[in-house]
């Protein structure tokens, strides 16, 4: 059957965006104008933005056969994606011009990355799933490797693309089992086949242990967490802070579909797998982190901590848990936009400031700069008033709401140690002296640093007005729940 | 046994063999011509399953093409794989045992009737594989085709962001300025005069 006109209507977003990635390639070739590409991306990113509202409805949607599906929590989760990739370019605009990778590969390589997200995002299908993945990491893959005479950032690609085949290899095998038991790859289907029960118990565990170690990979939850503190570190900082923020959206919608939407009959079955990973993903996170010197790598093991809680909201396979673990998402992307921002920000042509001592006395010579800074590294420790702190608290309400009193004891636990190397930050930035020579210059983009403010007062605004985004993000969820 | 499992059962043994040998070969050479060779017996194996546009795709895009370029690029890089292997037999032992265990749980849980599969009916006569093929991909799965297309298309502009390199010492022909030269640009005409060579009286003894 071929698509009726109004399945293409509901992909509109989709479709623009692949239109201005392609436009993005050509803006270059042909007019050599490399702010051309820059702001037909940034306004691309936006338009994508606008037409996900546009076609945005609180009722689910199906389209193309069951390959696609638009609803509530799909809406909101692109939403945020694209203002996520908006906020990641314009951040990290000055840092590439000044090396020389700002330029219509890299940017068209970055929105099909976002093309990739909001195709995962509204996957109702193992194949859409699927694809939407591999069209992110690829693009992932290529902009880690972008810096080729880097040693470090060839070493982080080729990590990232051996592991990330193998995950990707081990993800379809665990599909391919769902799809001999059900007999269909559409999500639906699936879970109508699960509920019914009427195959092998046996093999349908047996697929969820690859699908789960293939999940884990791709969101960097331990102990399949290898490669996220060597590609956070020797990727260049500004594709690390695009890796760190809108792709976990995008990780969690994937986790959403395919354990949720798919299997969410078998949760009694990987309830206890996503417990193991998230206390793993906790301890190791946390404990790593604590070593760290360098700042990319010390937010890299707090990203596979913060995982950790993102699988505790989603593992306590409730709509409260649901919707706590979408709030923790969009809460963490905020908040790594703004921490990984910030070491963009910091970094001038020739100096990364991607040591912890370089930001020794950062408060003596930017006071500004500094103070936004530790308000995301509070709101990352969980401190009150801050946005973290009421992420981690809904997370821990839905925990102990589903019964689950000790991994909520563990959880604050390992938030207590965690909470010591974010202060260490701000303690390096307020008490330590500065380093001899100024390794940090002054700093010219006022564009970004408008927004890091906004970043760093959204945080705080959020955290004491937390109420309308949880409610945004517990209304979508209810009403995508099948 | 019937005919078909036997041709079955003895193109799965070559299969797996020559898997094998790709894993094992010391030359590279060998283990690209291996891998050639479990192409086609996976194709062959398609075929068995009356999936001839899989088949032969499978032999011109992979054994045609993509192995043809591959062995070019093996035997224009003098690649030591002995040294690429140090190692392998320092983990063989732990990830031999961790292989072997999965094996096992595999065989386990694949073998017996699990998933209550019953074989599909035999295509009627004239059926086209190929033709139902190109039936969905451009309706029931136009979203899916498409964005496999994407995905092609930023694996070429991947592999150009990353290959192509303005670096200003490489010796780089250019063949519209040879083209564009003429005689007169290249040739100059200069009216010497006859002259006695001039020899310096020196003394260097």
């Amino acid at each position: 059957m071929i698509p009726p006109l109004s399945d293409f209507i509901i992909a509109l977003p989709e479709i623009a965006l692949l239109l201005v990635a392609c436009l993005v390639l050509l803006i270059e070739a042909y007019t050599q104008s490399r702010q051309g590409a820059y702001l037909a991306a940034v306004f691309g990113l936006l338009l994508t933005g606008l037409l996900v509202v546009y076609t945005g409805t609180p009722e689910t949607q199906g389209a193309f056969n069951g390959l696609y599906v638009n609803d509530a929590m799909g809406a909101l989760l692109k939403l945020l994606a694209c203002f996520a990739a908006i906020v990641a370019v314009i951040y990290s605009r000055q840092y590439l011009a000044d090396r020389g990778m700002l330029g219509g590969d890299y940017l068209g390589l970055l929105l099909f990355a976002v093309l990739g997200m909001l195709v995962m995002i509204s996957a109702a299908h193992f194949l859409s799933l699927y694809l939407g993945l591999e069209l992110l990491s690829l693009s992932l893959y290529a902009m880690v490797a972008m810096r080729r005479d880097d040693v470090r950032s060839s070493e982080a690609a080729m990590k990232y693309f051996v592991l990330g085949a193998l995950a990707s290899g081990l993800l379809l095998y665990g599909m391919s089992l769902l799809y001999g038991l059900a007999g269909s790859l559409e999500l639906g289907a699936v879970a109508e086949t699960v509920r019914t029960g009427a195959r092998s118990e046996m093999v349908l565990v047996f697929a969820l242990v690859f699908v789960l170690a293939g999940l884990g990979f791709k969101l960097g939850a331990a102990p399949f967490h290898m490669w996220l503190p060597d590609v956070y570190h020797g990727a260049p900082t500004a594709v690390t802070l695009f890796i760190g923020s809108a792709p976990k959206l995008a990780a969690f919608a994937f986790v959403m579909r395919l354990l949720v939407d798919g299997l969410q009959p078998a949760y009694g079955d990987w309830q206890q797998m996503l417990a193991v990973m998230a206390v793993a993903s906790l301890a190791i996170g946390n404990l790593a982190a604590i070593m760290q010197t360098n700042i990319k790598r010390m937010l890299a093991y707090s990203t596979i901590s913060h995982m950790g809680f993102l699988l505790l909201g989603v593992m306590s396979a409730s709509l409260a848990g649901y919707s706590a673990a979408m709030y923790y998402a969009v809460t963490y992307v905020l908040m790594s936009l703004g921490g990984f921002g910030m070491v963009v920000y910091l970094s001038r042509a020739g100096v990364e400031a991607e040591e912890l001592d370089d930001y020794k006395g950062l408060n003596a010579r930017h006071p500004w700069l500094a103070a936004v800074m530790a308000m995301f590294m509070l709101s990352m420790a969980g401190l009150p008033p801050f946005v973290g702190f009421y992420a981690k608290l809904t997370v821990l309400q839905a925990l102990v709401g589903a019964g689950w009193i000790w991994l909520a004891v563990v959880a604050v636990f390992f938030s207590l140690v965690g909470a010591y190397y974010y202060l260490r930050v701000v303690k390096i930035m307020y008490f330590d002296a500065p380093a001899a020579a100024d390794t940090i210059p002054a700093s010219h983009a006022g564009d970004a640093r408008i927004l890091l403010s906004a970043n760093g007062l959204a945080v705080l605004l959020l955290g004491i007005l937390p109420q309308p985004l949880m409610t945004l993000c517990a209304y979508s969820v209810q009403m995508s729940l099948r | 046994m019937d005919f078909a499992s036997l041709v079955f059962y003895s193109f799965a043994a070559i299969l797996l063999l020559s898997g094998l040998r790709v894993v094992t070969a010391k030359n590279p050479v060998h283990a690209a011509l291996a891998l050639v060779l479990a192409f086609f017996t996976a194709a062959a194996i398609w075929l068995l399953l009356e999936a001839e546009f899989l088949a032969i795709t499978l032999v011109l895009v992979y054994v045609g093409a993509v192995m043809v370029l591959f062995i070019f690029v093996v035997m224009m890089l003098d690649i030591n794989i002995e040294e690429m292997r140090q190692g392998f037999w320092d983990y063989l032992p732990i990830a031999g045992l961790v292989a072997g265990l999965m094996a096992v749980e595999m065989v386990i849980v694949l073998s017996g009737d699990r998933f209550g599969l019953s074989a599909p009916a035999p295509a009627p006569d004239g059926f086209s594989n190929t033709r139902q093929l190109g039936l969905l991909l451009y309706t029931d799965y136009v979203y899916a085709f498409e964005l496999a297309a994407v995905i092609l298309l930023v694996a070429i502009v991947a592999a150009i962001a990353l290959t192509l390199r303005r670096r200003p010492n490489r010796k780089v022909v250019d063949v519209g300025w040879q083209v564009r030269q003429t005689a007169e640009g290249r040739i100059r005409m200069v009216n010497l005069k006859p002259q006695k060579p001039e020899y310096k009286e020196e003394d260097d003894e």
